[in-house]
């Protein structure tokens, strides 16, 4: 289906460098609208814009839950892990001190630096995690060079098909998103 | 979510602190649409000249900035010898202004992680306030341990790491809890709150005319699009964060406190002291953002972003917090009394009619006595009695750190060793080059970095909230599979 469309054929020799079409909708319940039915169609290669997270558009969109609590828990556990290992190794075993006859290595004592390593690997595993999982920092995307696109910090609501899709074809595509209550729609140039 | 009655003048503000019966308060007063918001936030920043006000307060401030710089040149090239710190008294100035802005520093991460945690969602208005309060009442509180230990350069020795000197790190030395959880605190703040700006700074850079402030927006936002994947990501991050913050408000205050508790000093060996430096750090925080959110709403017309809610709730949460101190003074009190120790004793004793007697009482008043007023909702409500709180209960919090220090430590087990402290004129021109540090950091961010989080308001305000017909239209999808 995909090779004998006349359309890809179409779009392959007069816009190569298509990125994709961009459809901004009016209101938060038009987006998610367009965004369900987009999903129900099949396409894998979509993405929504929006100034601020949509009450649940990733519900609709069915993303996957992340994983990354579990990267921030790895962190904070190895934290815990140095905070208390690393003063048992130089103090307990490396080379014992006595300080005022105080065991040479107590649970109680090591909690002030256990827990502040606890804290700051967790978050630095979640903020790298985060930038990770998201591929930022990428301080270049297609979506940059249309012009319509800096509203998606301020009131804009996108969505935005890829060419990539293996479902896209320039005039169906087009035709779903504006049957959906587009009111504008871009051709996104890569 | 409903809006403002439309015979309301627009004028006047809409007083929206108290819960109507006709409908749920909004947040937000005023026209909330979405681009009013950026209009509003982004307008602070873009505007060509700022607020005649801001220009005279950045002066000041950057004065005091430079007073700072040479008292602390001035130390470093002649010793802590200058400072009123002596034998008996070690702990001076420093330390009371060290635990002093560790504590109005957490304000910032109570109002942003703990409010987060319990999803109060009035807290969009104020957090990102807040967390600028944090960050920049750490980098000032990060500076007096730094000057204090004398050879600012070898700070670095405070963390252990290996060398060739034969120094061996002391994981029992309260030092050592110190770097770590000023050092995280310190790191943690700053990163939970460029996080959470990554939203608005795309916005900023989005709407930049000039090439550099979109080149430098652009790079601090990381080239963030607004990716539902990566909101979904982001929100997951931010509540994570605000999870790990929740437990560093109370783990930062409570080793500051621990350093004083594991040392055998009347007046500092007390179980009590993690939750006693904890609310009082809290207590000094709000304050701080009561008495910083007022002037900034009117000078900025933020007014309906920060409501007259979030001053009232503030106001309340004050109240709650200066509550829990008056009743731990009166239980620290009733301690060292029932404890049958003369050594106990003293110490409280001198708090109320020894040498420093009016600090001894100052606080009490300041701390626990004025802030009763906002049990009345008049004085909640009303701008001005809010700011002068807010500055009195920082003044007193400075005075607990300095009856905590100083009484304790002036007058100890032998009468022999009994010593005034008085500080020197570096001392306190050192401690008003700090305030001078955080005012010109804050009104540095106030003019250059969103200080309202749009992307947060925008999702409460009712054009951001998904109605229940598009849950029905959203329902209906899965028909439309089927044919």
């Amino acid at each position: 289906m995909y090779m004998s469309e006349n359309a890809i054929v179409v779009q392959n020799t007069e816009a190569p460098e298509l990125f994709g079409l961009m459809a901004e909708y009016p209101n938060v319940d038009s987006l998610l609208v367009a965004a369900r039915r987009v999903q129900a169609e099949g396409y894998t290669c979509w993405d929504c814009h929006t100034p601020f997270p949509v009450h649940g558009l990733d519900k609709v969109m069915k993303i996957k839950p992340t994983i990354l609590p579990w990267l921030s828990l790895g962190g904070a556990l190895t934290g815990v892990f140095i905070g208390l290992v690393l003063p048992l190794l130089v103090n307990g075993i490396a080379y014992p001190l006595n300080f005022s006859g105080k065991p040479y290595w107590g649970l109680p004592a090591n909690v002030p630096v256990a827990f502040p390593l606890f804290i700051l690997f967790g978050v630095f595993s979640t903020v790298v995690g985060f930038s990770l999982l998201c591929g930022l920092p990428k301080l270049y995307h297609p979506l940059f060079t249309v012009k319509r696109f800096k509203r998606a910090t301020d009131d804009g609501l996108f969505l935005v098909i890829e060419a990539a899709d293996p479902r896209f074809d320039v005039i169906g595509t087009r035709q779903l998103l504006e049957s959906l209550g587009a009111v504008a729609l871009d051709e996104v140039k890569d | 979510m409903t809006s403002i009655p439309l015979d309301q003048d627009i004028n006047r503000e809409f007083d929206n602190s108290f819960d109507r019966i006709e409908g749920e308060t909004p947040l937000v007063t005023g026209d909330a649409s979405l681009h009013r918001i950026t209009e509003t936030i982004c307008g602070v920043a873009e505007a060509r000249r700022a607020p005649k006000t801001w220009y005279v307060a950045l002066a000041i401030s950057l004065s005091l900035v430079g007073l700072l710089g040479v008292m602390v040149l001035y130390e470093l090239f002649t010793g802590v010898g200058l400072w009123g710190n002596n034998n008996t008294v070690g702990w001076g100035f420093p330390i009371i202004n060290f635990v002093f802005w560790v504590g109005i520093a957490h304000a910032g991460t109570m109002i942003s992680a703990i409010l987060l945690v319990f999803r109060q969602k009035w807290r969009t208005g104020i957090n990102r306030f807040a967390e600028a309060t944090t960050v920049f009442a750490v980098a000032c509180a990060g500076l007096f341990p730094a000057i204090h230990v004398g050879r600012p350069w070898q700070a670095y020795w405070l963390i252990p790491y290996p060398n060739i000197m034969g120094d061996w790190p002391n994981f029992f030395s309260p030092l050592l809890w110190d770097a770590c959880a000023v050092g995280t605190y310190a790191t943690v703040s700053g990163l939970f709150w460029h996080t959470g700006m990554i939203p608005d700074l795309a916005a900023f850079r989005d709407r930049s005319t000039s090439r550099i402030r979109h080149t430098i927006y652009g790079i601090l936002c990381l080239g963030w699009r607004g990716s539902a994947r990566h909101w979904h990501i982001y929100e997951r991050a931010n509540m994570l964060l605000a999870v790990l913050c929740t437990g560093l408000v109370l783990g930062v205050s409570s080793t500051v406190s621990t350093d004083f508790a594991v040392g055998q000093i009347p007046g500092w060996h007390e179980a009590i002291f993690p939750p006693y430096f904890t609310a009082g750090a809290l207590f000094s925080g709000f304050c701080t953002v009561l008495g910083l959110a007022i002037p900034a709403r009117y000078l900025f017309g933020l007014k309906d972003f920060i409501t007259k809610r979030h001053i009232d709730n503030l106001a309340k949460i004050a109240l709650l917090f200066s509550s829990i101190m008056l009743y731990i003074y009166v239980i620290e009190f009733f301690i060292a009394y029932y404890s049958g120790s003369g050594y106990e004793q003293l110490p409280y004793l001198n708090r109320l009619f020894g040498p420093y007697w009016w600090l001894g009482w100052g606080i009490l008043f300041f701390n626990g006595v004025f802030p009763q007023v906002f049990w009345f909702q008049w004085a909640r409500t009303n701008p001005w009695i809010c700011v002068a709180i807010g500055i009195f209960c920082n003044l007193g919090m400075w005075m607990e750190r300095f009856v905590i220090i100083i009484i304790s430590l002036h007058r100890d087990f032998l009468p022999s060793s009994w010593h005034m402290f008085f500080p020197t004129w570096v001392d306190f021109c050192t401690l008003a080059g700090s305030f001078g540090l955080f005012f010109t950091l804050f009104l540095l961010f106030c003019r250059f970095l969103p200080m309202v989080a749009m992307s947060e308001v925008k999702a409460v305000v009712p054009q951001g909230i998904p109605s229940h017909q598009g849950d029905h239209a959203g329902g209906a999808a899965p028909q439309l599979e089927g044919h």
